[in-house]
């Protein structure tokens, strides 16, 4: 890419660029050190301790638990959206992209609250539920549906324009060619836009890990038994056990920075996707 | 194997886009579907492939109605406008893609696939690039590899859509003699959509004139060329000039232009439109001699061997005229200089002007 | 027979697909959203309205929208500031500048919670001067507008990015070559352009704010009347097993979130006719 030409004069840019400095290293880096300061402020023995605990080690089970059963749901949900949304114009369609896109704006505890109300005992849907022995809220399936729940454009948001303005020419082109739609979807279409599909994999995938609120809402915090990492870490927070809460964190913020990295490599290949 | 197109019509939304359309195109022959944007030659392109379901009429193979048989059933050969390459396969791949994708009783052994897109690879001459990606060849490589791609399956009709639409002019006039040297070798019913009226004269054997959903004229470029059947036609086929003026006893006064039209005897006069085609009209100095009129010369643009000049008559529109490089330069006009111009051809349409 | 105005029309496996689509919304989203507004509108209308107008409510209420809507305007102009600077200029570290802005989306809000009460406390790096100085942070409203600023400044850098990188800067100098001055020229070439972005982009910084919880709640403090957001109070009313409270205050926040929603697809389809 070009270096755009700058109009500013050198004083002007240069305390712009400052500024821009200064502002991120504030915001950004400064409680990004934070984290692992305070994680091995005892130590790296205190901080491996902290995250073998054995509480730890349930929530981090957990975690990865709910992110294997919510990213695959969103990723085949997101597939099914863009074919549908991204390859065809019908009546209506706008309004369930919009739709699509609410999890977005919902405040995660108003998500978290809609699946107790819906699953909770004083509901008809919950207490049929809990006659029969299952319970969704305060236990692994209310932290899963909540999950799901605000994971759930992902997939779909980066789908859907992608597949659109790829149009439906080589779809086409496969079937006249004799090819059924499996072939067409699996040997045509999916290859034109996995790295999109990865991309919004790694989203969902950190978004799934990190949820706090609306997890915090269905889980009932029981530790050992519904605690998610997020969850593990608010609780030593609320502890005063600060450096244990910041060694959790401090996992969690390598899941950030792998998201992080998987994403500037994808973004990368999946920009040459766009026609 | 013939295509027939019975009574189609189709609309999107408000829009007609095919208004009972039927079409026969015979077995072996190549045929031209042309007509500007928005005429529905390639909705009527994509019907015939399956690719778009007609509101009405029936499309039949060889006789045999196929309006319900799903487009991979079709056994066509489809050239799409942006080549439709997929994009992750090599070129290879992509001619391979047909024969890979048969039913496990009909997909020829890889060694036999290998073989037939080697050798289509070679029919369009392009067998050395057979592992690069689409997106690694020139706009003219792109279009033959979808045209291997096509011809793999072994179609009983190849349909192309705009298939020199977006090549630049040089290639696109190699490409189409090419595409015409291929056909007469292999004689497979083709069927192509174009809005170059050129390219639709010269390459095919009868071209199918659409305009607005209708078809306006079916015939050879001969006939079209010679007997337009409509204002639309002449228009659309080249560069024309219109003379508006009325019809009467045998006789239109056109503007400036008079001619015989022995069609219309009648005494009571009618609205009529003559049109002369800019490369049919004679320019001379004026030596007194009836018989054309006399017009100012505004303009000359010399390029290549045509020379074009914008004359005005004393009374009406500006004209078009192209004459050759030697006539010009026996003539040698100048802008300003008056010239007797007289047209070799004048054909009348009676009726108002403009699109009937 | 499928309905004739899909197009195209004769492309398989659309209604499949359409119907996973649809299924999987009305179960995970419509469903228990239908849910939430059933259990409010089961109630009468006046114990909706005695529900949230309680004093402890309105504030909290009122604290959240005000917070929010002062942090996605401050968001707003440090938005403008920082992609002026990444796409405008060319100096070293601008691409890890540039890969920075995405930590508050990467980072789970918890860890950002935490981090920002430990550093703004009055005994954190940053709380410590600052408190010196007579401006507490953690556990006022100002900390709860720092958490909210560094939540919404990726949304507005990026959204401005690339409508400011697409912005040909050759329109500026075409300005200045018809005798505009700088000012000029960027008041009417460039300010009209980056009108609509810097709208989406703080609405997008507002909704996340109005709903958020992790980030700002360790911060807040969560004093009743004085620093308890809606989102916090929402979850505080479920602990104390009301849920009628709780509903009818979730409630609102959802309508808030329907509304801007609705006015982030206007701001879309203007800047989308502003750029055609």
């Amino acid at each position: 890419m070009k270096a755009p030409r700058s109009r500013e004069p050198r004083a002007v840019r240069l305390l712009l660029i400052g500024l821009a400095f200064a502002t991120i290293a504030l915001f950004l880096l400064v409680p990004l050190a934070a984290v692992f300061v305070e994680a091995f402020r005892n130590g790296a023995g205190a901080w491996l301790s902290a995250v073998s605990d054995p509480d730890a080690r349930h929530a981090v089970k957990l975690t990865l638990l709910v992110a294997a059963i919510a990213v695959p749901v969103n990723a085949v949900f997101g597939l099914a959206a863009g074919w549908a949304l991204g390859k065809f114009r019908f009546p209506g369609r706008s309004l369930v992209l919009t739709l699509i896109d609410l999890p977005f704006a919902v405040s995660p505890i108003v998500a978290g609250l809609v699946f107790v109300l819906a699953f909770g005992r004083s509901s008809p849907l919950g207490g049929w539920l809990t006659r029969h022995g299952i319970e969704v809220v305060f236990a692994v399936p209310g932290i899963v549906l909540a999950t799901v729940f605000v994971t759930f454009p992902f997939v779909a948001r980066e789908l859907v324009p992608l597949m659109q303005s790829q149009g439906t020419d080589e779809e086409e082109a496969a079937r006249v060619l004799g090819a059924g739609f499996f072939t067409t979807f699996f040997r045509v279409t999916l290859p034109n836009v996995k790295w999109a599909l990865l991309y919004g994999i790694v989203l969902c995938t950190a978004r799934a890990v990190g949820e706090f609120g609306a997890v915090s809402v269905v889980s009932g915090h029981v530790r050992g038994v519904t605690n998610t990492l997020p969850l593990h870490v608010e609780a030593l927070y609320n502890e005063y056990a600060f450096q244990g809460a910041f060694a959790a964190a401090s996992l969690l913020t390598l899941v950030a920075f792998a998201a992080m990295l998987a994403k500037a490599f994808l973004s990368r290949h999946a920009g040459e996707e766009a026609p | 194997m013939s295509i027939e197109v019975r009574s189609i019509s189709k609309s999107f939304g408000s829009f007609l886009a095919l208004d009972d359309v039927s079409l026969r195109v015979g077995d072996g022959e190549f045929v031209a579907l042309l007509g500007p944007s928005g005429s529905g030659k390639t909705s009527l392109l994509r019907i015939i492939a399956g690719l778009e379901e007609p509101d009405r009429g029936t499309v039949h193979f060889h006789g045999e109605d196929a309006t319900q048989r799903d487009a991979r059933e079709r056994r066509v050969g489809f050239v799409f406008q942006h080549y439709a390459l997929f994009r992750r396969m090599s070129v290879f791949e992509n001619v391979a893609f047909g024969l890979r994708v048969k039913s496990r009783a009909e997909r020829p052994p890889e060694s036999e696939v290998k073989r037939r897109v080697t050798e289509l690879l070679k029919l369009v001459q392009l067998d050395w690039l057979g592992d690069r990606l689409p997106s690694e060849l020139s706009g003219g490589q792109r279009q033959r590899v979808a045209l291997a791609r096509a011809l793999a399956v072994e179609p009983k009709v190849l349909l192309l859509d705009e298939p020199f639409g977006s090549l630049d002019a040089r290639v696109r006039q190699e490409l189409r003699r090419w595409l015409r040297r291929l056909h007469d070798e292999i004689h497979l019913t083709s069927l192509f959509v174009t809005h170059d009226q050129e390219e639709a004269l010269e390459v095919a054997d009868r071209v199918v004139l659409l305009d607005r959903g209708k078809i306006v004229q079916d015939g050879t470029p001969e006939e079209l060329f010679e007997k337009p059947a409509s204002p639309f036609v002449l228009d659309f086929l080249g560069s024309v000039n219109i003379f508006h003026g009325r019809v009467a006893s045998g006789r239109a006064h056109l503007g400036p232009l008079s001619v015989d039209y022995p069609e219309h005897p009648q005494a009571e006069s009618a609205p009529a439109s003559g049109y002369a085609r800019s490369w049919e009209i004679d320019l001379a100095r004026d030596g007194g001699e009836t018989g054309g009129f006399l017009a100012t010369v505004r303009h000359v643009s010399v390029s290549g061997a045509v020379v074009r000049l914008e004359l005005t008559p004393d009374d009406g529109a500006p004209l078009k005229v192209e004459i050759s490089r030697e006539r010009f330069e026996a003539l040698g006009p100048a802008p300003g200089e008056r010239l007797r111009v007289t047209p070799r051809k004048v054909r009348v349409f009676v009726g108002e002007p403009g699109r009937e | 027979m499928r309905a004739a105005r899909v197009t195209p029309s004769l492309l398989p496996g659309f209604g499949p697909a359409l119907g996973v689509t649809l299924l999987g919304l009305s179960l995970v989203v419509l469903a228990p959203l239908a849910a939430l507004l059933a259990t409010s509108l089961r109630g009468s209308p006046a114990a909706f309205l005695a529900a949230v107008t309680t004093p402890r409510v309105v504030a909290a209420l009122r604290l959240s929208f005000l917070l929010s809507l002062g942090a996605a305007a401050f968001s707003a102009l440090l938005g403008l500031l920082l992609s002026w600077v990444l796409v405008r200029y060319r100096f070293p570290g601008r691409r890890l500048l540039d890969a920075l802005i995405d930590l508050p989306f990467a980072l789970p809000t918890a860890v950002a919670g935490i981090t920002l009460t430990t550093l703004y406390a009055p005994n954190g790096w940053l709380g410590a001067p600052l408190a010196r100085l007579g401006v507490p942070v953690a556990f006022t409203p100002l900390g709860i507008g720092v958490a909210l600023v560094f939540l919404g400044l990726p949304f507005t850098v990026r959204t401005l990015q690339p409508v400011l990188a697409s912005l040909d800067a050759e329109v500026e100098d075409a300005a200045a070559s018809l005798g505009a001055g700088r000012f000029e020229a960027v008041r009417r070439v460039l300010f009209p352009e980056l009108l609509p972005p810097l709208l989406t982009g703080a609405t997008l910084a507002f909704a996340r704010g109005l709903g958020e919880y992790g980030s700002v709640v360790f911060i807040s403090g969560n004093m009743p009347m004085k620093t308890e957001i809606a989102p916090l109070l929402v979850m505080t009313k479920l602990e104390q097993y009301d849920v009628a409270g709780a509903t009818a205050l979730a409630t609102i926040l959802l309508v808030a979130s329907f509304a801007l929603l609705l006015l982030l697809n206007r701001l879309e389809a203007w800047a989308a006719g502003g750029r055609r």
